[in-house]
């Protein structure tokens, strides 16, 4: 190509730039494979607003059903007529199915999408007037009636019994979920296959049954009084399987080979746990422990049977009865009152910004480094969250072991 | 220049020992870890261990009829757990009759059909759906769904009413005020399962979209080359290769809405009577009772709680090893070689 444009040829191996022909027509652009072409661009768009518009008319015109739900619903079904006919004109029964396919997909992710905004618009709106008042994050329920206006009472006090219950639960139950990790990963042996058997078997504990443990052992059985140290425990005991499975699910996904290079240097067993290991799962261990966490502070049902309901200040766990966000919610919108079930969804709207910042907090610190992931050496190791949401679930089955075909194949796509 | 030592002749060259015993620090760092799995294996063991003690009293004093006995009387010395465990089996059949196809249908849109740049958010927006504490779910479920619930209820009684599933008792779908008799529609385990079935979805579906995504590439690309569609390449590769994923994430769901408790204990008005009739007012799972009894129960009555606690335990534990044996054995996530 290079060479036979050039007539006169000097000598053999010269390169000549190819000389372009300036009458040539222009260059055809390439047709893009990913992309819909406009007319079937235009069929997609013309079947939605076809199948709005005889949804209309069945619903308000012709059938008597009324309200949007069932406006949706007759558009789901017309927009699958339409799509079936459309693409019946052109293909077979294949193309059909294949458009069919396509809109029921389409419409399940878009129904739980809508779930999702709705829930968190919903709990926002109800619970937009007690926000806007700042004594709301102030001040406690002390004397403060389910009728009381909005200017009176807070739920500071639940915030505070909220952290101070969760700040407990995560002292005792990170080092030794984590410990119980790295013990399962990284020492083995019969022993650990016990450990990791009895662990993942707890994972599977109903939160409200470790509550009622908690509740029988130390309310019950040792006649200690409803705390918040009894809450922090009954959290404890649901968090703690869930970090450690989840943390050892982490751990296992750190690449041999740098533990191997560790020891090969001639570093000691707990060096390179403490100097390898755990620093290349920080990201993994960070999400585990605070979805972990957000899952303890949302848990309601350990709570409600351990901590008993005070409606002031309790800074000291060990004295009494001591209210949390997730329990004041229940026991406020319990009530009925108008007003209180308004403070309850303000509560929960407290709750679950607490739970939204905790988790961009996880995803902020599980995010892979630019520079490491370039070099690609330790992509698998970092990329946690990818290559294992299971992880965050919580209770989930034994691990797959897939590190390396994960890995590969995130290679080979990206 | 180098000189080579000279060989002692008389010395005996003794062979390095070769021992796999931590010595120094690390005999401290083995010693310390196995102290702390010790520690979790003793708190994890003696919550089993201790519920199954606490159970074993309940359990021998009423025998086989604390599993067929429906009501809970325990002035009067009867109490089983029948109605509570239908209760529980039909809230958590209703989550997973809706839980799965949207579950289903999710992870596929994300992994197949979603735009590039769209799939991490929506992966997010999934994932932050699993941390969305069960309260708000419960609340969302009793102030936003629940009148459209009934009135959906009221429709499927009214066309369906003849399948048993969707009978109600006392109460006339075709009555002209039906504003008043809608109150038998709600506080129903059909609507107590859709507030659970938004619980359990993100589990599920994560589980499925992970599986889905680990799908052999050369695989699917093989059968679009082919000729097939994007449906006929899901059929085809996708679905297949993801069975024992589906399969699993759906029973890990199943796993964990038998345990709801919250949006239950706000939803669902407690009776005691083991039946099938989901759009009626009324029923009870085990969680729920275990949140309503556990204030005034005495010391035997707290046993027969525990024992409740301990069955409900027990078919969690059985679901997530069958759900984890499945997940563990299928193709999904073998991989083959591209």
């Amino acid at each position: 190509m290079t060479t036979a444009l050039a007539p006169d040829t000097e000598a053999a191996g010269t390169t000549f730039l190819p000389r372009y022909d300036d009458d040539a027509p222009p260059p055809v652009p390439r047709a893009s494979l990913g992309r819909l072409p406009a007319d079937e661009k235009f069929l997609r768009i013309g079947s939605i607003a076809s199948a709005l518009g005889l949804a209309w008319l069945i619903t308000q015109r012709l059938l008597p059903l009324p309200g949007l739900p069932w406006f949706l619903v007759v558009a789901f079904l017309a927009l699958l007529l339409v799509g079936a006919v459309t693409s019946g004109m052109t293909g077979g029964l294949v193309e059909v199915r294949d458009r069919a396919a396509a809109t029921v997909i389409t419409a399940g992710a878009t129904v739980v999408g809508a779930v999702v905004l709705s829930a968190v618009v919903f709990v926002v709106v109800k619970g937009v007037e007690p926000l806007l008042h700042l004594n709301f994050y102030v001040d406690d329920m002390a004397g403060v009636g389910p009728k009381d206006p909005f200017d009176k009472g807070g739920i500071a006090h639940a915030v505070l019994g909220s952290l101070i219950q969760i700040g407990i639960a995560i002292a005792i139950t990170l080092p030794l979920g984590i410990g119980t990790a790295v013990f399962m990963s990284e020492v083995g042996g019969r022993f650990s296959r016990v450990v990791r058997t009895v662990v993942e078997a707890m994972t599977a504990l109903p939160s409200i049954v470790a509550g009622l443990f908690i509740y029988s052992v130390f309310i019950v059985a040792l006649g200690l009084p409803r705390s918040g140290l009894a809450a922090a425990l009954a959290i404890g005991v649901m968090m703690l399987p869930i970090i450690a499975r989840a943390a050892d699910v982490v751990l296992r996904v750190v690449p041999g080979g740098l533990r191997e290079a560790s020891l090969a240097l001639g570093a000691s067993r707990w060096r390179t746990v403490w100097y390898v290991v755990l620093p290349t799962a920080r990201p993994g261990l960070a999400t585990a422990c605070i979805l972990g966490i957000a899952r303890g502070i949302g848990e309601t049902s350990p709570v409600l049977l351990t901590s008993g309901n005070a409606q002031f200040f309790v800074v000291d766990p060990t004295d009494g009865v001591m209210n949390s966000l997730p329990l004041f919610i229940y026991s406020t919108v319990r009530s009925g009152e108008p007003n209180a079930i308004a403070r309850a969804f303000a509560a929960a709207t407290v709750l679950l910004a607490v739970v939204l910042a905790l988790f961009v907090l996880a995803r902020l610190i599980a995010r892979p480094k630019r520079t490491k992931a370039r070099r690609g050496r330790s992509r698998p190791a970092v990329d946690f969250v990818h290559s294992d949401p299971l992880v965050e679930m919580g209770p989930v089955a034994p691990a797959i072991d897939t590190t390396y075909t994960s890995h590969r194949i995130d290679q080979e796509t990206s | 220049m180098t000189t080579l030592p000279v060989q002692d002749a008389t010395v005996e060259v003794e062979p390095r020992t070769i021992s796999r015993k931590a010595t120094g620090a690390d005999r401290v760092f083995v010693h310390s870890i196995r102290a702390v799995g010790a520690t979790v294996l003793v708190i994890t063991g003696g919550v089993g261990l201790f519920l199954g003690w606490q159970a074993w009293p309940t359990l021998t004093h009423y025998g086989l009829s604390f599993f067929t006995e429906a009501s809970w009387q325990p002035e009067a010395d009867i109490l089983g757990i029948r109605a509570v465990l239908t209760g529980t089996v039909m809230v958590a059949l209703v989550a997973m009759a809706i839980a799965f196809p949207l579950a289903l249908l999710t992870a596929l849109y994300i992994s197949e059909y979603a735009p590039a740049f769209l799939r991490s958010t929506l992966v997010s927006l999934v994932d932050l759906m699993a941390a969305v504490p069960s309260i708000i779910w419960g609340l969302w479920g009793y102030f936003l769904i629940m009148p459209y619930a009934a009135e959906f209820a009221v429709w499927l009684d009214r066309n369906l009413g003849w399948v048993p599933l969707f009978d109600v008792h006392n109460a006339d779908p075709d009555a002209a005020l039906i504003d008043a008799a809608i109150s038998n529609y709600s506080f129903s385990m059909f609507c107590a399962g859709i507030a659970v079935a938004m619980m359990v979805l993100p589990m599920s579906c994560a589980v499925m979209r992970q599986v889905f995504s680990q799908t052999p590439p050369g695989e699917k690309e093989a059968a679009l080359a082919l000729g097939a569609t994007k449906w006929g390449m899901i059929r085809a590769v996708v679905l297949p290769f993801g069975r024992g994923g589906i399969i699993g994430g759906t029973m890990l769901g199943l796993g964990r809405a038998l345990g709801e408790t919250i949006a239950v204990l706000l939803i669902l008005s407690p009776s005691f009577e083991s039946k099938w009739r989901i759009l009626e007012i009324g029923g009870n799972t085990v969680s729920a009772l275990i949140a309503g009894r556990f204030g005034d129960a005495s010391k035997s009555q707290l046993s027969a709680l525990l024992a409740a606690g301990f069955v409900l335990f027990l078919i969690t534990l059985v679901v997530n090893t069958i759900a984890a044996m499945i997940v563990n054995r299928s193709r999904s996530g073998a991989g083959t070689d591209a």
